[in-house]
């Protein structure tokens, strides 16, 4: 008989999704109390998620095909916490463009349950099966703003190209399993041959798809594009929550089944991280838009995060789920304040409407102030330590050209962290914008710009967090 | 456990600055809000003198040494001095009280801010000093960039967005070299503690890259011959407390880095690269001084001379002789004092004309008598006049530099006569001559702050200049115990 108490944090959100998708039919005029709702549901995931599984050390279900381990729960907590903020701040913005409807909710919410299956996945199906279902349900919420031409564009193209990619990483499923005999992760790695060339074959397609999901280089194409259309709420939410669960994917499948052909796959990784960071520097440099400019610098940060989990080491991988979390703290001040960019009704996302923000917004500009310098990796602030963390694992595997393009990029990359500061601090004053932001909103704000500021009070609490992530 | 003085040294100013952070900024508060930054740099320099009178100088062991768990396992919040740093210590308690006084003309708009960002560098400065830890120092050495990138482009000239970004992008690639060179470090020897690597030591075979990376970040912080161009531009922007705290202290931690780092931990590469060192510091002492000699803008003559005066520095730290690094560290403090006089001094006729050019002036001595005497002081003082400051320092590197290579000497003493060349035509052409301008008339003698501030930093000129024992006391023993520490790492390679 299955233990079904491991599984019950995905087994609440999918009868939650049920329930509210029922109610918000038969229930007239209901958006505000599903949202509220489903704000409640992510944090009660959230609370079992953490009393229950959290001291699991490694438990498989169902087969072997449902894995339950720290690090499966320390990203669940991380995607479910993500999400949760992203609900409470987006409201506002949803009533302002009269997109506030239910399904907002209840797409976030199956989009996290698919998530949460990628991350507990141990078997090539099931993996699969959380990927279809959560990237789906972006489709479906990059479109959001429908009347808009650009949102809808958005959600074309990204159904397109992510189709076709989810179609090359079936068709390297078929090849694993082919060559294999199993899709149980566990299975292929007690039954790998390392002759076998159409295993390569087999990562190199199921890579490209991940590769894909998580935007980097050379399959980030549809991120920028995307990434401005969609509704900014729905932006943020693409900008951290699918990369969290993209990354953990990454990290099992290498290090779970394909340890022993590290020689195959590390090159393919070295090579993923140098071209994100440095295309993501220098593709930033010309933006004007700050919703593609953030786009190329996520396409950056992933490849930093990349770079930890290219040198096949525990530190490696610990470094990359620290990035990723800072990241996601950094990324999250950063979207907050581009949604305070508010005048009369009217979002801002032009960066040159950033002008002058500090002499009438001293606040939110100082926040901003260091977010960004954070963003660029310049010590004392949280984003600092990101990077030492990954160099620090990089240099141990004695990757040094990998250490020394990724500290390039980094100054690169400040050129243009350091243009938004120079329009913000240097440049002439705009207007006034409104002061009026919801209380989620100035939270996540003054939060995450907290966390950043004073992370360097007690930086060994993250890394203490994450030593229980163990593969090697 | 005992007083923490050092983080306390080091956090002060931030608490201060805190205060400011949560009062109003107008013009009534502004000068409640000078006189909190005032107090809080004031009790700093006074705590730092304390120190000084609390120092043993007859040991060169690290001492007040504070060791936290910080990074568990990987790094610990160690900080300390020794006879080295505290000069340097004191040296920022010191000229950030005058910056702060200094700011009444110079800074019209966003006072509050100013300060804060003042007051914050000198935290980030003093930590630097202090840390001793190479995670530590790289952590203040790259945060300071922060500060001084919004002095530079908030409160600066026409030209401060270009100078700003110059200047923190190249201290920014300079530095990211040095990051993977702590990191290997880590990784070679399983520390960063730099009083632990000083017992370990570095195998030779990694030492010369690692040397070279180390170098990367203090040649452009020197900044040395030929990376030194972000420098004028930084000046020349930057408002006067701005170019003074530049000047005075940024420039030494480099020279500092130098002495603690590249001759501490790398003895055989540094004694590998010392031509290297000699050749780019005198062709920065030499050519720098052309160029300074060829300049139109007060505040740019002065920089390309921060310049050669650095290069006399470099130079004097790779003698590994008593002398010159006594004299590298002498030349150091005296530069420290005079060039923030003498950007002083450029900022109070600015304030009043507006302008740099030296041809605005010319004849100011009959209007203006009591600015020209200090001018004519720190003129003197930065060519190397016996009798000041500047003096000792650049008698002793050059004593030092004859006892290791007579023809890197005998060019380097070429640089004193171009330096004294272009500091006297520069005080000719402002100071003395025909009054080329009418509304040179309506120029006022210094006022109660600007004669304070230049009569505090001409006291030590004079006084180090004629007793530099108290200096020279505080670094003997470190100084000696550094130079025995790499003449037995060399002989042992």
């Amino acid at each position: 008989m299955i233990n079904l108490s491991f599984i019950i944090p995905e087994i609440f959100i999918s009868l939650s999704v049920m329930f509210l998708l029922i109610l918000g039919v038969f229930k007239k005029n209901s958006f505000e109390l599903i949202h509220n709702l489903s704000i409640i549901v992510l944090l009660i995931t959230g609370i079992i998620v953490f009393n229950e599984t959290l001291d699991i050390e490694k438990i498989l279900l169902f087969n072997g095909s449902v894995v339950i381990d720290y690090l499966s729960s320390f990203m669940k907590i991380i995607t479910l916490l993500a999400a949760f903020i992203v609900l409470a701040i987006s409201k506002n913005y949803l009533d302002n463009f009269k997109i506030s409807k239910i399904e907002y909710p209840i797409l976030i919410l199956s989009s996290v349950l698919g998530m949460m299956v990628m991350i507990s996945s141990n078997d090539l199906i099931v993996f699969y099966m959380g990927l279809e279902l959560q990237s789906l349900a972006l489709y479906v919420l990059a479109t959001f703003n429908r009347n808009n031409l650009k949102s809808s564009e958005a959600g074309l193209k990204y159904f397109v190209l992510s189709a076709l990619s989810s179609g090359l990483l079936l068709y390297g499923c078929s090849l694993i399993y082919g060559f294999s005999g199993s899709t149980n992760f566990e299975i292929i790695a007690s039954q790998l041959d390392s002759n076998e060339y159409a295993l390569t074959f087999g990562i190199v397609f199921i890579l490209v798809g991940l590769a894909f999901k998580i935007s980097a280089v050379p399959f980030h194409m549809w991120a920028p594009d995307v990434y401005e259309g969609s509704p900014t709420t729905v932006t943020l939410f693409f900008t951290m929550v699918p990369k969290i669960a993209a990354l953990t994917v990454f990290i099992r499948f290498l290090y779970v089944p394909f340890l022993e052909l590290i020689d195959q796959w590390q090159m393919i990784l070295v090579f993923l991280s140098i071209a994100s960071m440095l295309f993501g520097a220098i593709a930033a440099i010309g933006q004007k838009n700050i919703k593609r400019l953030i786009a190329y610098s996520s396409i950056g940060h992933i490849g930093y995060a990349l770079a930890g989990v290219a040198s096949a080491s525990n530190d490696g991988i610990q470094s990359s789920v620290i990035y990723l979390t800072i990241y996601i703290v950094m990324n999250l001040g950063f979207f907050s304040c581009l949604l305070m960019l508010r005048r009369n009704d009217n979002y801002y996302e032009s960066i040159d409407d950033l002008s002058g923000l500090s002499k009438n917004h001293p606040i939110l500009s100082f926040s901003l102030l260091v977010i960004l310098f954070s963003l660029a990796g310049i010590p004392p602030l949280a984003g600092f330590f990101a990077k030492f963390y990954i160099f620090k694992a990089v240099i141990e595997q004695s990757m040094y050209f990998l250490a020394i393009v990724g500290l390039l990029s980094t100054v690169i990359a400040a050129f243009y962290y350091l243009r938004i500061i120079k329009i913000i601090y240097f440049d002439p004053e705009k207007e006034k914008y409104d002061q009026d932001h919801s209380p989620w909103l100035k939270f996540s704000l003054i939060l995450s710009t907290l966390l950043i500021l004073f992370y360097f009070i007690s930086p060994s609490q993250l890394v203490e967090a994450v030593s229980r992530i163990n593969f090697i | 456990m005992n007083f923490p003085i050092i983080s306390a040294l080091i956090l002060l100013p931030t608490i201060g600055s805190l205060f400011l952070i949560f009062s109003k900024s107008n013009d009534q508060s502004n000068s409640t809000i000078k006189y909190v930054a005032l107090f809080t740099s004031i009790v700093n320099f006074l705590l730092s003198i304390y120190l000084w009178f609390l120092f043993d100088e007859t040991t060169s062991a690290f001492q007040f040494v504070e060791d936290r768990e910080w990074l568990i396992g990987i790094v610990n919040y160690k900080v300390g001095v020794d006879g080295i740093s505290i000069l340097f210590v004191i040296l920022t308690t010191f000229i950030t009280p005058l910056c702060i006084i200094s700011v009444n003309n110079s800074v019209k708009k966003r006072l509050r801010d100013f300060l804060i960002a003042i007051l914050i560098m000198e935290s980030f400065m003093i930590g630097v000093f202090c840390s001793l830890d190479l995670v530590i120092f790289y952590l203040f050495f790259e945060a300071g960039l922060i500060p001084m990138f919004l002095i530079i482009g908030i409160w600066g000239g026409p030209k401060r967005v270009y100078s700003a970004f110059k200047f923190f992008l190249y201290t920014l690639l300079g530095s990211v070299l040095m990051l993977v060179a702590i990191i290997s470090i880590y990784w070679i020897t399983g520390t960063t503690d730099v009083v632990k690597l000083y017992e370990l030591g570095i195998d030779s075979k990694y030492q010369n890259l690692l040397w070279l990376a180390f170098f990367s970040s203090f040649a452009v912080k020197t900044p040395m011959w030929p990376v030194h161009t972000w420098l004028p531009d930084a000046h020349v922007e930057a408002p006067t407390a701005g170019s003074v705290l530049l000047a005075a202290i940024l420039l030494k931690m480099a020279g500092y880095g130098f002495i603690r780092f590249s001759l501490g931990l790398f003895p055989i590469a540094s004694d590998l690269f010392t031509p290297l060192i000699y050749a780019l510091s005198l062709i920065a002492i030499i050519f720098t001084s052309l160029i300074a000699l060829m300049q139109e803008d007060m505040k740019k003559l002065i920089a390309y001379s921060s310049v050669a005066h650095m290069g006399f520095v470099t130079l004097g730290i790779f003698t590994i002789q008593q002398q010159g690094i006594e004299g590298s560290i002498i030349q150091m403090i005296s530069h420290g004092l005079v060039s923030a006089a003498l950007f002083l001094c450029v900022g109070v006729v600015y304030d009043r004309m507006h302008s740099r050019l030296i041809n605005t002036y010319g004849g100011i001595v009959s209007i203006i008598p009591k600015y020209s005497v200090l001018f004519m002081l720190f003129t003197l003082a930065a060519l190397g006049l016996p009798g000041t400051s500047g003096f000792i320092g650049e008698f002793l590197i050059l004593m030092g530099a004859f006892k290791d290579n007579f023809l890197v000497a005998v060019i380097a003493s070429l640089g004193v006569i171009l330096g004294a060349a272009y500091m006297l035509w520069l005080y000719k052409r402002v100071v003395f001559g025909k009054l080329v301008n009418n509304d040179l008339n309506k120029l006022t003698d210094l006022d109660k702050s600007e004669y304070f501030i230049l009569i505090s930093l001409a006291l030590p000129t004079l006084f180090f200049g004629f007793y530099p024992e108290p200096l020279f006391n505080t670094i003997e023993v470190s100084v000696n115990d550094l130079i025995e520490m790499y003449n037995s790492n060399l002989i042992n390679k």
